[in-house]
């Protein structure tokens, strides 16, 4: 006789629904286990055996095949034990088969018996309703997680004893949940105001957060670069459901997720260290995982000290920061995941942190220049904005009247937003920051007055086109900021102060 | 096969151990250079100052062939040597302790006719630093005074590039080999002067810089000159070295004065303290060496007549010393995007410069 139930495996930030079927027949005594399996899920085989058996039920000794279909893909993990065990159990007698057809069984089984939490349960439970399957029975502690997808109902089981009683006896088990996401109110964290002075800091952030631009800030050590760039999350716009529901999935397939947060409402700030290989920072490695600009996605990815990362691991987000997803491949496919993350990067301007100021910095100009050219320069041409943070003085520490609140800040932004959003409609495109050079020329037109301006920075700047491009980008962000349907003279006087950082940053020909 | 007298003087030059002083010495024993060539070991280590080593090399290095060869590569390089027995040979040096035996040459030497000065001061400079060596340079060249440096970074290499934009010739006193641009940043100064002005050093082709040898062509800059101008020096120093050895051979010194309590400025203000003369504007330099002043000083009169209310307040905000434009924000107490858009115009106009990026100050060109 045949019986089965379903589950689902992980395949990037998705799921795909997986069939258990199991069959008892007679011959050698012996427990089968088919399917493309991993090593670690191979191993289920005497989880489910023995935790049945703990748990009361006896198991014929026959012939018993299990089969994980489609056989075509690659299983790992261990959140199958769960649905081989309901099916084996509706095998020997125990479950009514026709309990089992609209119903997803989610977790690990332990030697007695009881049902434990697994990693990427939110994109299991979203590929079940996606069946339009009624019931998703998940362990305990993964029931607040599985709740954020509405419309399928969702329980926590401690043990297999549990989901028998309550099969055949109709014992009763609450369906979990959680406050729609509508009603669940952002925490409140760090907050601009928290940071005195730093005005053109501030106002540069703001800029790059509205436009999506990816901008870099140089200064001395303690000028504040870090504290400003923990904020930036306050500033965005809130997230939508569908954004949350994508980075929540990120997170629960990384095991980011558990019962105090069971999903996320706040957008990412994820900070990695410079000392990240390659593999954290992109993701991938033998059981495939998101890597740091994943966990970054619709946050800030913050990169401290840019000079000291490894440049071949920096150069690695060329594609994230263009495509705004990871594509990794591996001989069963490939795996796509999100990572639409704004890039935040900090650095000293010089090995000892005080160059211009030449009373406290005495770096000689090659080893100056030397400590430039460590970041790498493709990298450099993906960054918008760059501005220098300077150390922040005793009158501005002290000051008393309170700096603007994020969410101030935060409502310009939203206001901005809306007007490029409306304004790339046909467009592929949401922001300025991934405005294409061509873009640039239909968005960003000049009056001949502020043209005859950009003619003189260009010229006396020594302005690649691309720095060109940027500057009118950034100015492009500005004028939205400020309601402004032209890019008036304000704009690119402003646009020209953050330009990025290029050839001429701290005077390469040092004698001209 | 015989060497000729410039191959000689060639081949005595180049010896890496026999030095200035090694080089007199042998020259007033054994009087010409043939002599030498031809002496043997015996003969060489009665000359007081030569040791057995330096005999042995002398004697070692008598490779005709290899001489010619070096000689010859040198020549085809533009590169040629000027040794004392030549009327070219600077009389000025002559006069100076442990004189050169010979100078290599890329270029001309000064023209003892018209007067040189010195410009020398700290590698790492300031901006302030770096505007005073230019302006001083162009003004001193616009009426024909000669510069000298050493074509280090920093001042020195601003000094040649404000001569540059002069009249007259600059020239650079190398510690390295003639044929070796060091740094390699200054190739353009390098070029320019072997055209006009000239390139000078001690050490023959392929000697690299060392250490030892940037003090000792320290004192060629000093025995070349008329006068020097320090512009910015820390406590010690290299370029009070030059400015010692000046005072020695006779020379008139100046020195820019810098704020007090600033590193670089130590050193300078201690030469005003030990009697140097504080400069103010290159007048002060060119009165000194009585020269009818023929090219008035080009510098811009900053009119304030042709600046706004606005673009003043701003311009007064800024300094000869670099300032980040949230320091002038702050001063100027106007909006961010006003005070933005004013220094873009002021800096249009050419009066304030950006030498690093959003950090200003006053051009004085």
């Amino acid at each position: 006789m045949f019986f089965h139930s379903y589950c689902a495996a992980i395949q990037g930030i998705d799921a795909h629904v997986i069939s258990v079927e199991v069959d008892i027949c007679d011959g050698l005594p012996m427990f089968s286990l088919v399917g493309l399996l991993s090593s670690e899920t191979k191993e289920a085989k005497d989880r489910v055996r023995i935790s049945v058996r703990n748990s009361g039920y006896r198991i014929p000794t026959k012939h018993i095949t299990v089969n994980l279909s489609p056989a075509d893909i690659r299983k790992e993990g261990t959140a199958f034990d769960f649905a081989i065990a309901v099916a084996l159990l509706a095998a020997i007698g125990r479950i009514p088969q026709k309990c089992l057809e609209h119903a997803m069984f989610i977790g690990e089984l332990s030697l007695n018996g009881s049902v434990k939490g697994v990693n990427g349960v939110l994109p299991m439970v979203y590929a079940a309703k996606k069946r339009q399957m009624k019931y998703c029975f998940v362990a305990k502690e993964n029931a607040m997680e599985a709740a954020m997808v509405e419309g399928i109902e969702i329980k926590g089981i401690e043990n297999l004893k549990e989901i028998v009683e309550y099969f055949t006896t109709g014992k009763r088990i609450d369906s979990a949940h959680i406050p729609s996401f509508a009603e669940q109110k952002e925490e409140k964290r760090e907050d601009f105001s928290e940071v005195s002075g730093q005005e053109m800091m501030k106002r540069a952030l703001e800029i790059a957060v509205c436009g999506m631009h990816n901008i870099l800030m140089i200064g001395p050590p303690g000028a504040g670069k870090t504290m400003l760039a923990k904020r930036i999350p306050s500033i965005m716009p809130e997230l939508t459901f569908e954004e949350s529901l994508e980075i929540s999935k990120i997170y629960s397939i990384s095991g980011l997720l558990g019962e105090k947060q069971s999903y996320i409402k706040q957008r990412p700030f994820r900070s990695p260290h410079h000392s990240i290989p390659s593999t954290s920072l992109i993701g991938g490695g033998h059981r495939i995982k998101p890597g740091e600009v994943c966990l970054a996605d619709g946050g800030v990815l913050f990169l401290d000290e840019l000079p000291e990362f490894n440049t071949n691991t920096i150069d690695m987000l060329r594609q994230p920061l263009e495509e705004h997803q990871v594509v990794i491949s591996r001989i069963h496919g490939s795996y796509t995941f999100p990572a639409k993350f704004m890039m935040v990067a900090a650095m000293n301007p010089c090995k000892c942190g005080f160059y211009p100021d030449r009373n406290r910095c005495n770096c000689s100009e090659q080893q100056v220049r030397k400590y430039l050219n460590k970041v790498s320069r493709p990298l450099l041409d993906r960054i918008d904005l760059s501005v220098e943070a300077l150390e922040v003085t005793y009158k501005e520490l002290v000051r008393k009247e309170k700096a603007e609140s994020s969410a101030e800040i935060r409502n310009r932004i939203k206001r901005a937003r809306k007007i490029q959003e409306e304004r790339y409609a046909a467009e592929t495109i949401k922001y300025n920051g991934q405005l294409t050079a061509k873009q640039v020329e239909k968005y960003c037109s000049l009056a001949k007055k502020e043209e005859r301006i950009m003619e003189q920075v260009f010229e006396t700047m020594e302005l690649s086109a691309r720095g060109y491009h940027k500057i009118l980008k950034v100015a492009r962000t500005i004028a939205d900021l400020d309601g402004s349907e032209q890019i008036l003279e304000p704009h690119l006087s402003e646009a020209v102060c953050y330009r990025g950082f290029d050839k001429k940053y701290w005077g390469e020909k040092a004698w001209i | 096969m015989d060497l000729i007298q410039k191959e000689l003087e060639f081949w005595l030059a180049s010896l890496p151990a026999i030095g200035a002083a090694k080089a007199i010495q042998l020259l007033e024993k054994l009087e010409t250079e043939e002599a030498i060539f031809k002496a043997s070991a015996e003969e060489l280590l009665k000359v007081p100052k030569i040791t057995e080593g330096d005999a042995e090399q002398i004697v070692r290095n008598r490779n005709i062939e290899i001489i010619k060869q070096k000689y010859e590569k040198m020549c085809q390089q533009g590169n040629r040597i000027v040794s004392i027995h030549d009327k070219e040979y600077p009389e000025k040096l002559k006069t100076i302790a442990s004189y050169p035996y010979a100078l290599f040459l890329r270029g001309n030497l000064p023209d003892e006719k018209k007067v040189s000065f010195a410009i020398v001061g700290a590698r790492n400079c300031t901006s302030y630093g770096k505007e005073m060596a230019k302006w001083f340079a162009r003004e001193l060249s616009n009426t024909g005074i000669q510069i000298i440096s050493g074509m280090a970074y920093g001042i020195d290499s601003y000094a040649h590039c404000g001569a540059m934009q002069g009249d007259a010739d600059t020239f650079a006193v190398l510690g390295c080999g003639i044929d070796i641009c060091y740094p390699r940043e200054n190739f353009e100064l390098y070029t320019y002067m072997s055209n006009k002005g000239g390139i000078i050093s001690e050490y023959g082709p392929g000697v690299p810089g060392r250490a030892f040898q940037f003090p000792m062509r320290n004192r060629i800059i000093s025995g070349l000159c008329d006068g020097i101008l320090v512009v910015e020096a820390r406590e010690k120093s290299g370029s009070l070295i030059t400015a010692e050895l000046a005072l020695e051979q006779g020379k008139d010194i100046f020195a820019v004065p810098g704020r007090i309590g600033d590193p670089l400025s130590v050193g300078s203000l201690n030469l005003i303290k030990e009697g140097a003369v504080p400069v103010l504007t290159p007048t002060d330099i060119i009165e000194n060496f009585h020269i009818n002043r023929i090219a008035e000083s080009k510098r811009k009169n900053v009119a304030s007549a042709c600046l706004t209310a606005k673009e003043q307040v701003v311009y007064d905000c800024i300094s000869l010393e670099e300032k980040h434009i949230s320091i002038i924000l702050e001063e100027s107490r106007l909006l961010m995007s006003d005070t933005m858009s004013l220094l873009l115009k002021l800096e249009a106009k050419g009066m304030i410069r950006q030498n690093i990026k959003n950090y200003y100050t006053r051009s004085i060109l």
